[in-house]
């Protein structure tokens, strides 16, 4: 302990936690007793994507530390409390709770606080900065009584703001005091088109105007006085006019400050105390302080070089960009603006399609300086290449920016890349790195990014970092063999086309034609699935009930002790005080355990196969229906309690998820699926983590689409929004019927949306645009099976043949001696093994 | 000395599918497949979850192998040889079966 250092951060943003997981990457972790301060009340979290907050992203979302991280890396981190002076006399830190550490090393990550324009009016209510996850709880709470909405600044932060805003449903404006927007990374060109395309998306820009004062509006709660005498109102003000580096505790102990602020740092982010180091937003290098996340991360491993002795330095940083800035995509790369002296520039404009393009070369033609793209970003990735690893450029640059009329392709392939090359500049991960992952075992993009961390900040390098490991997969001979199985060379979606094309119906002609042997429980089962997906026949037919495992077989769930668990349905959730007496009448007589499930319904477990008819008899003639748990189908429709009762509903849920679970009950499909309705925001039926969710909002219905709760969490992504029932249903119709023709045997909508070429978007285009001019179709082979719905406990009780099967033994009317329980908490379980052999001894 | 045992009728088998049986004191699973007049006759007892349920688990071939799934942990046993394909030192009973004037036997 002794010989350990003591190292401060001060400061846990992006940047501070960047360095603490760089340190602890590290050999010389184990020199340092860390401790950090954190003035916020939440661990670092992903500014960045600070909008998505509002498109259902969490706080615990946006986080990006890991669960356990501090413990396991022995680190203290004093939350909500920040530094406040630093004695470098007697080498101390102290707390704004009074904590007082005495140091070896400080690192400074104090970061930026949004700037906001000096003018009177400036704090007045609902005038807000742009900044942290509070801010934007603030932010949502404003929007509530607002009508119309702005938003301070042109640039990236800003037009990012003016789309949360837009989300918010607020009429939007967005307020420039320089003549275009987004000045640092655009240059006229792009910047007009960009200003045409925001304002097509319902956006006001105002541009070069300088706001002089803020005062009681006539129409709005605010109006904004401009410089040359002009006027905007306005219920809210967001200011995102930049950022103004923190450097108060480093100014108070006597640290150089620059002459625009920040804490002036050398090539080794060394401040003018040789024990303190700075980094982020709140360093000045060469007189520049950087508002992007990439330079501090870059900053952030080089004090871990220079703590361990190595000779790496911070050497400026690429502030190359692209994003999709409410739709439009912009990006911009090195210099943008031609200030190299001698540069040539190249210019692509687009007027029909909204495109503009601009390179900016040397003298001599070879190489890449800068780009600037809006409308059509899809070049980036090339550009970037070339820029950041200097590669001469072809003979005629303007093929990279002009519209390629033939199949010719003018990109950088991911195999003419070199090894050198960096693919994600936040994690600086080059494409030798990638490959070696792959050789390391990574078989999966997913592992990949898990290894490498390449594309997990601000996912710029998604498409590039794709085109990489799919290359080298293919260089390595790992074609995937997507076939079903060995009786089949399809996959599952190849099959339903097949059953749905060749209108075959049963699983003895798809094999014939198309397959060979005679199945297994694989294609057996998926086959059984698209069958009953696309047909909707009764699955104890004949020529299907070979093709259902044991649950749809007995049209139950299966336990370890071969005994069953019988569901009947509570749409919604909904019971009747008469209907539950029931229940626990018949779990009485039958002597089942009975358990509430997540689903919101009761569940019986403990029932033997020749047990199931005469409890389903009773169950039917109580009033309730299957509820088809044993089935890879349609489960329940959470929901909350709604408007009905509940003083901050806005909307019916319950009546909401009664009417879908009714209606999409039966519906078979790849895997299982869940679906949830919440009366307001509060979100108390968790829909965002269901196959399907729906939740009441103002002037509508919100659907999320494709999340999960279970092994691995997905939050839903907000498909649509303010829908009313009628086209939310269309809505769910198609997403559902989509997914069941084209998703893999066994794979939740949450994998299914995480493969999906295009992702979101592409959903969003089949579903909402109808791209594939598809959606009559799916919405009629939905109402197929809605019409032809069949409780199938209801026509199994009254098939005699088909109850043939429910006992334990063709020839015999015993009972399988080996299910046995014991007593627990008042109820059955299975008895255990030893447990069933004493048994069966005192009995003997 | 084993015998062959009157058990049911063929309409009581389950076209590809299972059945159970009790035979001898024996559960015995019966596997029906009608397309080449095939049955098999194995005991029902899954070694892997330790309860009497391979009757009801799915059956088809593995290379040309009729088999079994453990409806419970999806293992597969031969229906000819009671032999688990994923561990060949697990080996459950396989008796002979016959289908003698629509009757079904078992010996054991």
């Amino acid at each position: 302990m002794s010989n350990k250092q003591t190292l401060v951060v001060i400061g846990n943003g992006m940047v501070g936690q960047n360095f603490l997981e760089n340190l602890m990457a590290s050999d010389i972790k184990s020199n340092y007793n860390v401790v950090t301060f954190c003035e916020e009340p939440l661990v670092a979290y992903d500014r960045v994507h600070l909008s998505e907050y509002f498109a259902g992203k969490s706080a615990a979302d946006l986080s990006l530390v890991e669960d356990g991280f501090f413990e396991t890396n022995d680190i203290t981190i004093h939350m909500s409390d920040k530094a406040v002076s630093i004695d470098r006399q007697n080498k101390t830190v102290t707390s704004d709770k009074g904590i007082v550490i005495d140091y070896d090393k400080i690192v400074l990550a104090t970061g930026s606080t949004a700037f906001i324009p000096p003018i009177p009016g400036n704090d007045r209510d609902y005038c807000i900065p742009y900044r942290t996850i509070a801010d934007l709880d603030d932010m949502m709470a404003a929007a509530k009584d607002s009508k119309v909405g702005t938003v301070v600044g042109g640039g990236l932060l800003g037009l990012e703001a003016a789309k949360a805003l837009r989300d918010l449903n607020l009429d939007t404006h967005v307020v420039q005091f320089a003549p275009r927007l987004m000045e640092a990374q655009l240059d006229d060109g792009g910047a007009d088109l960009l200003k045409s395309k925001i304002e097509d998306l319902g956006v006001g820009v105002l541009t070069s105007k300088n706001t002089i004062k803020i005062v009681d509006g006539d129409t709005c709660k605010h109006k904004m006085v401009f410089a040359d005498g002009t006027e905007h109102e306005t219920d809210m003000i967001l200011y995102s006019a930049g950022i103004r580096p923190r450097y108060e505790i480093a100014a108070d102990c006597g640290l150089e400050i620059a002459e625009r602020g920040g804490v002036v740092i050398d090539n080794q982010c060394l401040t003018t105390d040789a024990d303190i180091y700075a980094i982020g937003e709140c360093a000045s290098w060469n007189n520049l302080v950087y508002g992007l996340v990439a330079p501090g991360y870059a900053m952030a491993r080089a004090v871990v070089s220079h703590l361990a002795g190595e000779e790496a330095e911070f050497a400026g940083a690429d502030m190359s960009t692209k994003l999709k800035l409410n739709g439009v995509d912009v990006a911009s790369i090195g210099d943008p603006h031609a200030s190299t002296p001698g540069s040539l520039v190249y210019t692509y404009q687009n007027g029909v399609d909204g495109i503009y393009k601009r390179i900016v070369v040397s003298n001599d033609n070879k190489l890449l300086l800068g780009a600037v793209l809006v409308g059509d970003a899809s070049g980036y990735p090339t550009l970037h290449q070339y820029f950041s690893n200097e590669i001469e450029l072809p003979e005629h640059p303007d093929s990279l920016i002009l519209p390629s009329r033939s199949d010719e392709s003018v990109g950088l392939g991911p195999d003419a890349l070199p090894a050198s090359a960096q693919i994600c500049s936040c994690y600086e991960v080059t494409k030798g790195e990638i490959v070696n992952a792959i050789e390391g075992g990574c078989c999966t993009l997913a592992s990949v990014k898990d290894a490498t961390k390449a594309s997990t900040a601000c996912g710029g390098c998604a498409a590039l970092l794709k085109s990489v490991v799919d290359c080298e997969f293919e260089k390595a001979g790992m074609e995937v063999n997507t076939d079903i199985c060995e009786h089949f060379a399809y996959t599952r979606q190849d099959l339903y086309n097949f059953i749905l094309v060749e209108e075959i119906k049963s699983f003895s002609d798809l094999i014939s034609k198309h397959g060979s042997g005679k199945g297994c429980e694989i294609c057996k089962q998926a086959v059984g699935s698209i069958l009953a997906s696309q047909w909707n026949d009764y699955v104890l037919e004949k020529e299907h009930v070979g093709l259902q495992d044991t649950n749809d077989t007995f049209l139950a769930n299966i336990q370890k002790d071969g005994t069953y668990s019988v569901v009947p349905r509570m749409t919604g959730g909904e019971v009747t005080p008469e209907g539950l007496i029931a229940i626990g009448q018949i779990a009485k007589k039958y002597g089942l355990y009975t358990k509430v499930t997540g689903g919101q319904r009761v569940d019986l477990f403990g029932a033997r196969v020749d047990q199931l008819p005469p409890i389903w008899q009773e169950l039917i003639d109580a009033g309730f229906e299957s509820g088809h748990a044993y089935g890879k189908s349609l489960r329940t429709v959470k929901s909350c309690v709604g408007s009905t009762w509940c003083r901050f509903g806005v909307d019916d849920s319950v009546g909401l998820a009664v009417e879908l679970e009714n209606r999409y009950k039966g519906l078979r499909s790849p895997h299982k699926i869940k679906f949830a309705v919440s009366g307001c925001t509060r979100e108390c039926a968790e829909a965002q983590s269901k196959d399907i969710g729906v939740i009441a909002v103002e002037g509508g219905w919100s659907l999320y689409v494709c999340g999960n709760g279970g092994m691995k969490p997905r939050h839903a992504d907000l498909f649509a929004t303010n829908l009313d029932k009628e086209t939310l249903i269309k809505y769910i119709d198609r997403v559902l019927t989509f997914y069941v023709r084209t998703a893999d045997r066994l794979q939740r909508t949450s994998v299914w949306m995480e493969n999906m070429e295009g992702g979101l978007d592409y959903l969003k285009s089949v579903v909402i645009d109808d791209k594939l001019e598809l959606c009559d179709e799916l919405e009629s082979q939905m109402q197929h099976v809605v019409d032809t719905y069949q409780c199938e406990w209801k026509t199994t009780i009254g098939d005699e043949s088909k109850l043939k099967r429910f006992r334990h033994f063709v020839n015999s009317d015993k009972h399988d001696e080996n299910i046995v329980f014991v007593e627990e908490r008042g109820q059955i379980r299975p008895a255990n093994i030893e447990e069933r052999k004493l048994l069966k001894a005192e009995n003997a | 000395m084993a015998n062959w045992l009157d058990v049911c009728s063929i309409d009581d088998l389950q076209p590809n599918s299972g059945v159970c049986a009790l035979v001898a004191e024996q559960q015995v699973a019966i596997f029906y497949m009608p397309e080449d007049n095939a049955v098999y006759a194995i005991n029902n007892y899954d070694p892997f979850s330790d309860i009497n349920v391979l009757s009801r688990g799915l059956i088809g071939d593995i290379k040309g192998e009729a088999m079994v799934a453990s409806p419970i942990y999806k293992q597969h046993f031969n229906l000819k040889t009671g032999v688990c394909f994923e561990d060949e030192t697990v080996k459950i009973d396989a008796y002979e079966i016959r289908i003698n004037n629509e009757r079904v036997e078992v010996k054991i």
